[in-house]
C-alpha cells in the first residue's frame, strides 16, 4: 500500500499503452493543425478583403466558433450529424472536423492580424523600388508576415493538443481513456493506482506541450525585430 | 422540449457561478504571480514560473481527473464543485498572470523614474502611474481569458457536475431528442457568452482612448 500503485505504471506495457494513447491525441492535433494552417491562411486572406459580404460571413463564422466551447462543437458534430443527416462519423473524424473548424478560425484571425500589421509603406517602398506586385509579396510582405505568424502557429499546436483531451468525452480511446482502463484493470489488486496514473497523464501532456511552447516563445523573442 | 428549459437555466446558473468564482480566484492568483515576477522575489519567482509552465501546458480535463479521481487516494477528498473551482483557478491563474505581466512589462522604466523624480513614493508610483497604464494594456488579454475560462467550464460534466453539457447529454440519452437538446445547448452558451464577448469588445474600444500617445 505504501507505493500507492506507482508499480502499476511500470507493470507490463502500461506505460507504452499510455504513450500510445497520447499519440492518438497528438495525431489528431497534428492533422487538424495542418488542415487549419492551410485553410486558415486562405481565410485570413479572405478576411482582409474589403468586400462587405465576405466580411460579414467570416465575422459570423469567427464569432460563433470562438464563442462556442470546443466540447459543444464536438457534440454538435458527433451527435448532431448522426441524428440530423444520418452520417455516421467516428469520434476521430468528428474530432478532426471540429478542431479544423476551430483551428481555421483561430489561424485565420492570426493571419489577418499579421497581414494588417505590415505597414502600408512597406508595399509603397517596394513599388517605389520598382518591384512588381508579385515580387513585393515574395520578398517583402511574406517573409515579414511569416516571422510574426510562425510562433503563433506553433502556439496554436499546443492549444490544439491540450484541447484534444476533450475527445475522451465523445468516446475516442486516447490517453485518459487508456488511463481509466489501466486503473480499472488493477482495481482489485492495486485500488489506489489512480493518483499515479492520472499524475502520469498530467506529466505526459506537459512533456508533449512544454517543448513546443518553449520553441514558440524562443522564436517569438528571436524574431521580434 | 420547452418543459426542459428550466434544466438548462439551472445548469447555466451552475456554470456561471463556478465560472465566476473560478475567474475571481484566477485574477487573484494571476495578480499575485505577476507581482512576484515583476519584483523578482528570489525563491517565489522560481515557483511561480514552474507553476505557470505546468498549468499552461496541461489541459483542464486532465487536471480535473487528477484532482477528482487521483487525490482521494492519498486521503484528499474534494467535492465536485471544489475540484471544478480549484481546477479552473489553477488553469486560469497562469493565464491571468501572463496577461498582467505583459501589461506591467509594457510600461517603460522611465515612467517609474519620472514618478520618483517628481517626489512620489514607490507605492504611489505603482498605484497612480504604473497600474492604471498596465491594466489598460492588459484588458484585452484579461477579457479573452474570461471568455476562455467560461468556455473551459464545459468540461465540468466529467467530474459529475450537472452543467450545461451534462444536461444536454442527459436529455439525449433519455429522450433521444438530439437536435433539440443540442440546439438548446448552443443557445444557452450563446446567451451566456455573446454578451460577455460584446462587452469585452466595447471595453477594448473604450480603453484604447486611455492609451497615451497612440
Amino acid at each position: 500500500m505504501q507505493d500507492l500503485g506507482i508499480r502499476v505504471l511500470f507493470m507490463g506495457n502500461n506505460l507504452v499503452r499510455l504513450l500510445g494513447g497520447l499519440w492518438v491525441t497528438i495525431e489528431i492535433s497534428l492533422l487538424s493543425v495542418i488542415f487549419s494552417i492551410i485553410l486558415g491562411i486562405l481565410l485570413g486572406l479572405v478576411m482582409t478583403l474589403k468586400n462587405p459580404i465576405t466580411r460579414c460571413i467570416t465575422k459570423v463564422y469567427l464569432e460563433f466558433i470562438r464563442i462556442m466551447p470546443q466540447l459543444v462543437l464536438l457534440f454538435l458534430v458527433y451527435f448532431g450529424a448522426t441524428k440530423t443527416f444520418g452520417i455516421q462519423l467516428s469520434g476521430q473524424v468528428s474530432a478532426v472536423i471540429v478542431f479544423t473548424l476551430w483551428g481555421t478560425a483561430e489561424m485565420g484571425d492570426l493571419v489577418r492580424g499579421a497581414l494588417i500589421s505590415i505597414p502600408k509603406h512597406q508595399y509603397e517602398s517596394g513599388a517605389a523600388l520598382g518591384l512588381e506586385s508579385g515580387q513585393i509579396y515574395r520578398y517583402i510582405i511574406i517573409p515579414q508576415t511569416l516571422r510574426r505568424l510562425i510562433p503563433l502557429a506553433i502556439n496554436l499546436t499546443t492549444r490544439m493538443i491540450k484541447t484534444t483531451s476533450l475527445i475522451v468525452l465523445i468516446g475516442v480511446v486516447e490517453v485518459l481513456k487508456v488511463a481509466q482502463q489501466i486503473i480499472e484493470a488493477n482495481r482489485y489488486t492495486v485500488p489506489d493506482s489512480a493518483l499515479w496514473i492520472y499524475g502520469a497523464v498530467f506529466f505526459l501532456y506537459f512533456l508533449a506541450c512544454w517543448p513546443i511552447s518553449l520553441l514558440a516563445s524562443r522564436l517569438e523573442k528571436k524574431w521580434k525585430n | 422540449m420547452g418543459e426542459y428549459a428550466h434544466l438548462y437555466v439551472e445548469a447555466a446558473k451552475l456554470t456561471l457561478t463556478l465560472g465566476v468564482i473560478g475567474i475571481i480566484f484566477s485574477l487573484g492568483i494571476g495578480l499575485a504571480c505577476s507581482l512576484i515576477q515583476y519584483y523578482k522575489i528570489p525563491f517565489l519567482k522560481r515557483i511561480v514560473s514552474v507553476y505557470i509552465e505546468l498549468s499552461r501546458n496541461t489541459p483542464l480535463l486532465v487536471q480535473l481527473f487528477f484532482l477528482y479521481f487521483g487525490l482521494p487516494k492519498i486521503g484528499v477528498m474534494i467535492s465536485s464543485e471544489g475540484c471544478a473551482i480549484i481546477g479552473l483557478s489553477f488553469l486560469g491563474g497562469s493565464y491571468m498572470a501572463e496577461a498582467f505581466r505583459s501589461g506591467l512589462e509594457a510600461i517603460e522604466e522611465s515612467q517609474m523614474e519620472s514618478g520618483l523624480a517628481i517626489g512620489l513614493s514607490h507605492s504611489q508610483v505603482m498605484r497612480y502611474v504604473i497600474f492604471p497604464q498596465a491594466l489598460s494594456i492588459s484588458v484585452p488579454a484579461l477579457c479573452a481569458n474570461v471568455i476562455f475560462l467560461i468556455k473551459e467550464t464545459s468540461v465540468f460534466s466529467a467530474v459529475a457536475l450537472a452543467d450545461l453539457m451534462y444536461v444536454a447529454k442527459d436529455l439525449i440519452g433519455l429522450y433521444y431528442q438530439t437536435d433539440e437538446a443540442l440546439l438548446m445547448l448552443v443557445i444557452a452558451y450563446l446567451i451566456l457568452l455573446l454578451p460577455i464577448s460584446l462587452a469585452a469588445a466595447w471595453l477594448e474600444r473604450r480603453l484604447r482612448y486611455a492609451g497615451f500617445g497612440n
